[in-house]
């Protein structure tokens, strides 16, 4: 019974508290500039302003552009209760759910390039096909780093993977370091943050996430926001999982080293952010490859 | 101590994928750098240590590795004016790709050749075989001599680490007559690339073509 | 007696790199020359003891590649008092830099040549490249430049791959109950205790390795580069020196491996390599425009020659071992013919060269004779050695290795002879004949007459020599 309501905490955790991850990482880069920053909550105000504002459509739009928020909000949705949290267990859990949870994610990628698309305008389109091209690289690292945990685990569901791998530190961290490296990239790259993308740029040629979901306004941008949110969330529930040990802790501590874990994964996207430049758009490719080659490397190393 | 060899070989072998899908020069002599100076740790965690012998090559093997021979291919680097970029005949991704297929391959050839003795680590072999062949493939997919030489010394590298899998068996000796023949081999090399410049203005391989078979009549 | 033949070369390398003068120089080159080349005779009188716990040692094979070592330094070294001369205005690197380098590499070939020790012997061939990678680059041409660095990246490389040859010959060897030197004699005293997985693989890295640098196709680009640039003395050396030295690692290992009774599997690799090695230069001798290349081409082939006799093994090895004695008195020879010819012509492209005979008739003859002696024709010592190799391959009952080895020597001759026939006849480009150099042709005549001797009659002392050298890799003598 408690198992099950830790779950459901899980899921409104994440539901209530992804905003507000972001708010920290906009928080910290406002720190290391030395300016005030916008307030913590500040995505929660955009959230309900962009909620009581009408949406603006396009002639020559169609039902695809309307449908890409809203699906890609539910599919984001339904991943979410598949991640376990605190060393508890995801609300559903089935053997393979991890592919399903990847693939999830992308639905939501499709439907947001075909809503790109189906506004006929040649920069979204342009948008769109950089981040097919980079989630191509992306969506195998993470599949393959998955896979890696889950022969470490011996398990083929989320639940079972995430936050078991046991380990102290030492010498047989090797591959679970790796699988983090790899995690890493993939969160930064899949939510579109510095080295791959600039959330902050809107009008640069060289932008690929906020170029594509430009034509979105009022509820139905809320919605692509709140999205984002949900990803960064999850994908960062699954990262933290994979590096600390939630097995070995006390009961006690555990929901609040994951909440630890999580804030302080933002602050130090905040902190990537900060000190480094994006990468030239030819260079996101062999950083993602990278990515792909370490995951590769560390399934070879436990499968050997 | 076996399972902090093998985390050190992963490093190396990290290191080596970092050299396939990096663009700089530069970095790539940093890494092969940091490469020498990880392996230059390995003889202290191999070999017995009552005997000076394991900690006099564990020391040369940093000072050249880790150090002479990357400021000289540095100083070759800065004086040659060479284009700073590595300019690949193989993208780095498909380097990156090709790493990853060595990799599969030293493992599988380390499963095909069992070894009559259990080595200090049981990651040395294949993380030697992959530098091998690593140090190979940037012989032949690079197009700066530069690059080459740097392709040279992983080659050597990965010799080194096969080397040291023998240590027990072995006399230090030889490892020391190597490392003497590897730093007058880069050193030569160095003078050549910097009279390569001077000669052709460029230190690329491909462009050296003057020397062939038969004229384009 | 062998701290001697290796240290005296280096001792006098370091003194002509403080010399400038350049008749004193020459006065040391040939001095070293001769102690060296008398030393070599009394190794052949007296049994020279080991040194190093026999790591360094001379056996028959030691002795026979150093006695051609020695022969071949002290041909080339005669032959360079003229050359210097005459290349005296042209651009060139410091002579004493030059020399010094030529001793390094008299000494370091010497150490290959009395190395037991599988260490020693690699970190010896490394040695040769680099004392040797400097006298390819003596003309300061951008040629040049290009061949050496080709010469350093390649060989190094090779040797690399050497190394790690060596490195699995030792892995091979902890499978013997008790721990096993790489030393030749404790290798192949202990051969049968050695993991044969291993060796083979060691096997295929040393042959791949020291092929490189001896040449053996398809890891012999960097072969003809090097032999076209260098300056014709250095070539000679080269090609008639350094590539046997590469082979005596080659040798090494093949003792072991017979010793371990895998020598079946390597003789059939040797064989392979051997026949490949004489199709690359027979296709690349048909058409050569340049003779100096085409001289290289040449010593693939032969490469190609020996490393099929020692493959097959029996008679075989026996005939091998003597063409490597052939092969490089000829070589040797042509090639300084063809730095006179360069002096006469200023140019090494076949084309322009013609009229031999109207314009330098004593370098001509000789290498019309260099020409008949290195297609294997009689009474020349490469006939006989070519003819065994031949008797060997039918003894054996390897028809169709006979056959297709018959066939490429034959494309080598057709492809050589039309490129000599046209330098030697054709008009003659100017009136009439231009002065020779005797020093210039007393090397070439000495080996040419040499080449002809052993192929009238092979002294009973090297019969010997060769027959228990050939015993070391399984091979009878006739």
């Amino acid at each position: 019974m408690i198992a099950i309501l830790s779950s459901i905490l899980s899921v409104v955790l994440a539901l209530v508290l992804a905003p507000l991850l972001l708010g920290v990482v906009n928080r910290t880069k406002a720190i290391y500039a030395g300016r005030k920053g916008q307030p913590l909550l500040q995505l929660y105000y955009d959230l309900y302003r962009l909620l009581r504002k009408g949406a603006v459509y396009s002639r020559t739009t169609s039902w695809i552009f309307r449908a890409g928020p809203i699906v890609g909000l539910a599919a984001t949705a339904l991943a979410i209760p598949l991640i376990p949290f605190g060393g508890g267990r995801g609300l559903f859990s089935f053997a393979g759910d991890f592919f399903f949870a990847v693939y999830l994610l992308g639905v939501v990628r499709f439907l947001w390039v075909i809503a790109a698309l189906d506004t006929g305008s040649s920069f979204e389109g342009m948008g769109g096909s950089r981040e097919v091209a980079f989630s191509a690289l992306a969506e195998p690292a993470l599949l393959l780093a998955l896979t890696a945990v889950a022969w470490m685990t011996r398990s083929l569901s989320l639940s079972d993977m995430v936050g078991r791998l046991s380990w102290t530190l030492g010498p047989g961290v090797a591959p679970i370091a790796m699988v983090g490296c790899t995690l890493f990239v993939v969160f930064l790259a899949e939510n579109a943050r510095i080295p791959v993308d600039d959330p902050n740029t809107h009008l640069e040629l060289t932008m690929i996430h906020e170029v594509m979901v430009l034509d979105h306004s009022g509820p139905d941008f809320a919605m692509i926001q709140y999205t984002a949110a949900l990803k960064f969330w999850l994908l960062g529930a699954i990262l933290i999982g994979v590096l600390l040990p939630f097995e070995t802790l006390p009961t006690t501590v555990r929901w609040p080293v994951a909440l630890g874990g999580m804030f302080t994964l933002a602050i130090l996207v905040g902190i990537v952010e900060s000190t480094m430049a994006r990468l030239r758009l030819l260079k996101v490719p062999q950083l993602l490859g990278g990515a792909c080659a370490l995951a590769i490397f560390a399934l070879i190393l436990v499968v050997r | 101590m076996q399972e902090w060899i093998d985390l050190l070989m992963v490093l190396v072998a990290v290191t080596n994928l970092a050299i396939l899908g990096v663009s700089r020069l530069r970095t790539c002599i940093r890494l092969s750098a940091i490469q020498g100076a990880l392996l230059g740790c390995l003889p202290l965690m191999v070999g017995p240590l009552e005997s000076w012998g394991p900690i006099l090559l564990a020391l040369v093997t940093i000072a050249m590795k880790g150090w002479t021979l990357p400021w000289l291919l540095e100083r070759s680097l800065v004086e040659a004016h060479v284009q700073r970029e590595v300019q690949p005949f193989v993208g780095y991704n498909a380097s990156i790709l090709i790493g990853v297929i060595a990799i599969a391959a030293s493992f599988w050839l380390n499963s095909r050749l069992p070894l009559p003795f259990t080595p200090a680590g049981t990651l040395m072999i294949p993380s030697a075989f992959f530098g091998v062949l690593t140090g190979l493939f940037i012989l032949v997919a690079r197009r700066i001599a530069l690059n080459q030489v740097i392709g040279y010394l992983v080659l050597e590298n990965g010799i080194y680490a096969f080397g040291l899998v023998l240590m027990p068996h072995q006399t230090l000796l030889v490892e020391l007559g190597i490392l003497l023949d590897l730093f007058v081999g880069v050193f030569v090399m160095g003078i050549a690339i910097f009279q390569i410049n001077r000669e052709f203005d460029h230190i690329d391989a491909d462009r050296m073509t003057g020397l062939r078979d038969w004229s384009d009549e | 007696m062998i701290a001697a033949l290796v240290l005296i070369p280096i001792l006098a390398a370091i003194a002509c790199l403080l010399i400038r003068d350049s008749r004193r120089l020459g006065a040391i080159l040939i001095a070293t020359a001769t102690i060296h080349l008398i030393l070599t005779g009394l190794c052949w009188a007296f049994e020279p003891g080991g040194l190093w716990q026999g790591w360094l040692a001379l056996d028959e094979a030691g002795k026979l590649f150093l006695t051609i070592v020695s022969v071949l330094f002290a041909g080339s070294a005669l032959y360079l008092q003229e050359y210097f001369r005459r290349e005296a205005d042209s651009p060139h690197e410091s002579e004493s830099v030059f020399i010094a380098c030529l001793l390094f590499f008299l000494a370091t070939m010497t150490l290959v040549t009395v190395s037991r020790h599988f260490s020693l012997l690699w970190v010896a061939i490394e040695a040769t490249t680099l004392a040797s990678a400097p006298l390819i680059y003596f003309h300061r041409s951008p040629g040049s430049l290009e061949a050496t660095w080709k010469y350093l990246l390649i060989c190094s490389v090779g040797i690399a791959l050497a190394l790690l040859g060596t490195f699995l010959l030792a892995a091979a060897g902890t499978a013997a109950p008790t721990p096993v030197e790489l030393s030749v004699a404790d290798l192949t005293i202990h051969a049968r205790e050695l993991d044969p997985a291993w060796l083979k693989a060691a096997f295929l890295f040393l042959l791949v390795g020291y092929g490189t640098k001896m040449g053996l196709a398809p890891m012999h680009s960097w072969l003809p580069d090097a032999h076209s640039e260098a300056p014709s003395a250095v070539s000679a050396l080269l090609s008639g020196a350094l590539l046997n030295c590469a082979f005596l690692g080659i040798f090494r290992t093949l003792q072991v491996c017979t010793a371990a009774g895998i020598d079946k599997f390597a003789g059939d690799i040797l064989i392979a390599f051997g026949l490949i090695s004489m199709g690359f230069a027979a296709i690349f001798l048909l058409r050569q425009v340049d003779y100096k290349r085409m001289l290289a081409y040449s010593s693939v082939e032969h490469m190609g020659i020996l490393t099929l006799g020692i493959g097959l093994g029996g008679l075989g090895s026996f005939a091998g071992l003597l063409h490597a004695v052939n092969h490089s008195l000829t070589k040797a020879a042509l090639f300084l013919l063809a730095g006179n010819i360069i002096f006469a012509y200023r140019s090494k492209s076949i084309e322009s060269v013609s009229g031999l005979f109207g314009r330098i008739p004593a370098t001509a003859i000789l290498w019309a004779a260099g020409f008949f002696a290195i297609v294997g024709s009689p009474p020349f010592g490469t006939f006989v050695s070519e003819l065994t190799i031949l008797r060997a391959a039918l003894q054996q009952g390897h028809g169709w290795i006979a056959a297709t080895y018959l066939g490429l020597l034959s494309l080598a001759l057709i492809g050589m002879a039309g490129a000599v026939l046209k330098m030697l006849y054709g008009p003659s480009s100017s009136q009439g004949p231009l002065p020779e150099n005797r020093l210039s042709l007393i090397t070439p005549l000495i080996f040419a007459v040499l080449v002809l001797a052993l192929g009238l009659m092979i002294p009973s002392g090297l019969s010997r020599t060769l027959a228990s050298a050939a015993a070391l890799i399984g091979g009878t003598a006739p």
